[in-house]
């Protein structure tokens, strides 16, 4: 796998390293932090370069409060507040150095993910006002709209402030992490292979990235080459995992725009892509196929599969040419939720939602992984970054996804499904996939007995649920729901 | 401007013809609770045990049988994730895999593997009677892996269609007859889970849909987790599954309204 060794630096150095990537266009992607030893804690900082395919790691040894890189890098403000949070670092001049994870109230007896806290023991919350951010001037006509954890319909929990006059939002803030489940910690003293049971269950809509992402980590540790027929097998599964999802963000995007029929027949579509899955795997979320070193049982998809998934596209086809000259429809989304390229950047957008706002991007393509490397992936990219946009990039990749499915079931030999993987003790990996929603990565060590010792997960919707107030501010409240299901969020993931 | 009405009757009926009719419920294929076969399972072999994540299967210390219970193992389907791990590692096929979904139980103990299945179920309680054909829910997520809530939106969609059924979802937990819980139960959402319960009126019933609503599943304990409803709420409905498919979510509705029977007892559904 395409990683480079970690570089270790001190921690005076990480702003001039910072400042370093920024100026020679590369990305800050991530940082989280561990224990090498009970009683030391080690800050990890995953980087791209520019033209470079390998990932760079720093490694830095914290010695008292740490320099925030959020005035640098933005989106490492999010990283930053959460490993505050579990693991009792401070970081200094951080611009934002309230809360995340933990909401107030939440006051553990040592930070919970220091080898002292005691096993099974649940944070017990103090019944606290949560603080409300302040607004400042003329106030008199300003109204505040505390809208969840518990919201209408079938949601997910969190819950969304709205400062507005009217109908316009001056102010949005989503207050997240309700479903803070602490699944990094699950994963700890397991073996491998129990580490996919809880991959699979961080994101269900994303079971398949986030198995898969783990495999990968697991496998870079273990430097096991995955047999051809495993990798083009977990390239289909990723894919149909994208199909599903994108046909129901578009059914749902329908309903926040108030197209009935064409909710219902989004939904319909993935529906019928959600049964394929469990004729294909046994689960209608592609569950239980995957271990690291290959899959845990071969697939016969050759004869059926195909002509199935010819008629869902032949279906959605039309349905695609439908939503895209219904002129009801497409007025709630063309300007709705702009998001500026620059903002997209800054804080760390990813996934279809950066494609729409210009940044050809794609992990598939850029870092290959699976079986991607061997096949052509096709990256829609859009300049406008509206919620017309970010639509118009998942029904692109829609026939993108069939595509790839049918390229690989007239490429998929025949052959062995899995090789031994095996990661030494204490070893490590990072593993990768471009999900659904974007960017993915675990981040795996082990321990002297080749258990998990440490499991950090950076999921897609993390990165996006920052980004997404940028485009609230200042809408109204009309466009709201149209603008949120035009991200296509999960709170599970982000959560975790 | 494209004929949307046109293009909805043109696909006809895709609702499923499914519960009145056997079979057609859409879930070929699917992969359900792995079955226990006891007389299969061989002495000094623990290997089942060994792989469970959820402790959903454990060494019994006794031979005892009196309770009910047969053979080395305890069965509790209310920790099951269906990750099938079990029925890979099991040399001798006492643990099998197979298609069976429909686990919906009024009783916790139902779940639970036993040689005699316990006492028949109870005609449910009366007051439910009127709500057999106006059932309204609230949902609330405690911390699910939003697997289940998939699955429960999909609900809606045409195939499932809950409405020609006369459940609905409502926004308001004051128009709520059952409470549909989701997750292990976060530190964060028990305030707001118990708020929701408060604020619906009387009768009010509570189902646990998913594994980690029971027993709070892969995600239980740690810091920031519960151990599912358990201790929490009264729950009236069972539903294990990781998550449960649709049908299954069907099948349980139907059967706290009494207008279907409950298909598991002792650990496994009727033959």
């Amino acid at each position: 796998m395409n990683v480079a060794q970690p570089i270790s630096l001190q921690p005076a150095q990480l702003r001039d390293a910072a400042t370093r990537l920024r100026n020679s266009d590369g990305r800050m992607q991530m940082a989280y932090a561990w224990y090498p030893e009970p009683d030391r804690i080690e800050l990890r900082y995953v980087a791209t370069e520019a033209k470079q395919d390998e990932f760079a790691i720093w490694g830095c040894a914290p010695t008292g409060p740490v320099p925030s890189l959020a005035s640098i890098w933005p989106l490492m403000g999010w990283y930053e507040r959460e490993i505050t949070d579990l693991f009792g670092i401070d970081f200094s001049e951080h611009p934002q150095p309230q809360r995340l994870v933990l909401h107030d109230g939440a006051n553990p007896v040592c930070p919970p993910f220091s080898p002292k806290y005691p096993a099974d023991v649940p944070i017990q919350p103090e019944p606290v006002r949560q603080a409300v951010p302040e607004v400042v001037g003329a106030t008199d006509d300003v109204q505040l709209l505390p809208f969840g954890p518990v919201r209408a319909d079938v949601l997910e929990s969190g819950e969304f402030l709205f400062f507005y006059i009217g109908e316009a939002i001056l102010h949005y803030q989503p207050r997240l992490f309700f479903k803070h489940r602490g699944m990094e910690k699950r994963f700890e003293g397991l073996i491998p292979m129990g580490g996919v049971v809880v991959a699979e269950r961080v994101s269900g809509v994303g079971s398949v990235a986030h198995a898969l992402a783990y495999c990968q980590a697991v496998e870079a540790a273990a430097h096991c080459a995955v047999p051809r027929r495993a990798r083009l097998l977990r390239v289909l599964l990723a894919e149909l995992e994208r199909l599903y999802n994108h046909l129901y963000y578009l059914g749902h995007l329908c309903h926040t725009t108030t197209l009935k029929v064409g909710e219902a027949q989004g939904k319909l579509l993935a529906e019928r892509a959600k049964q394929i899955n469990a004729r294909l795997t046994g689960s209608r979320f592609l569950r239980s196929i995957l271990t690291p070193g290959g899959l845990r049982r071969d697939l016969s998809p050759k004869q059926w599969l195909g002509a199935e998934l010819k008629n869902l596209h032949e279906k959605y086809s039309i349905y695609a040419r439908h939503l895209e000259s219904t002129d009801s429809h497409l007025d709630r989304l063309i300007t709705t939720g702009v998001l500026e390229q620059r903002v997209a950047f800054d804080q760390g957008a990813t996934g279809p939602v950066q494609r729409a706002s210009g940044f050809d991007r794609d992990l598939r393509r850029d870092h290959p992984y699976a079986g991607y490397g061997e096949l052509p992936v096709t990256v829609p990219v859009r300049k406008s970054g509206d919620a017309h946009a970010r639509a118009q990039i998942r029904m692109a990749e829609i026939d993108a996804s069939i595509g790839l499915i049918q390229r690989v079931l007239l490429l998929l030999p025949d052959g062995p499904i899995a090789t031994e993987c095996k990661a030494p003790p204490r070893s490590e990996g990072l593993g990768w996939t471009e999900s659904p929603r974007g960017t993915l990565f675990y981040a795996v060590h082990f321990d002297d007995r080749g258990r998990l010792a440490r499991v950090k997960i950076k999921s897609p919707s993390f990165s996006n649920w920052r980004v997404f107030p940028f485009t609230v501010h200042g809408s109204n409240m009309m466009d709201y729901a149209i603008n949120e299901a035009s991200f296509g969020l999960t709170i599970a993931g982000c959560d975790r | 401007m494209p004929l949307w009405t046109l293009l909805g009757l043109m696909e006809g009926k895709q609702t499923a013809p499914w519960p009145r009719t056997v079979g057609a419920d859409g879930q070929a294929g699917f992969i359900g609770m792995p079955r226990y076969n006891p007389e299969r399972c061989t002495d000094a072999c623990q290997a089942c045990a060994d792989v469970c994540p959820t402790r959903a299967i454990t060494m019994r210390q006794t031979a005892d049988e009196g309770d009910g219970k047969a053979g080395r193992l305890d069965v509790d389907y209310g920790r099951c994730v269906v990750c099938q791990l079990c029925t890979e590692a099991c040399p001798t096929d006492a643990m099998t895999p197979s298609s069976d979904w429909a686990f919906g139980a009024a009783r916790r103990e139902d779940l639970v593997w036993r040689t005699r299945p316990s006492a028949p179920i109870a005609p449910a309680d009366r007051s439910r009677r009127s709500f057999r054909r106006s059932l309204h829910i609230r949902h609330v997520d405690a911390g699910s892996c939003n697997g289940c809530e998939s699955e429960l939106q999909a609900l809606n969609n045409p195939f499932y269609n809950l409405h020609r059924l006369g459940i609905f979802f409502t926004a308001s937990p004051r128009f709520a007859d059952l409470l549909l819980v989701t997750g292990p139960v976060t530190n964060a959402m028990l305030t707001p889970l118990r708020a929701t319960y408060e604020a619906m009126p009387e009768p009010r019933w509570v189902m646990a849909i998913g594994t980690c609503a029971i027993s709070g599943g892969i995600a239980e304990g740690g810091y920031a987790s519960g151990h599912g409803l358990d201790g929490v709420l009264p729950v009236d409905v069972y539903l294990p599954g990781c998550p449960p498919n649709p049908a299954a979510i069907v099948h349980a509705l139907l059967m706290f309204l009494d207008r279907i029977p409950q298909r598991v007892s002792g650990g496994r559904l009727d033959q």
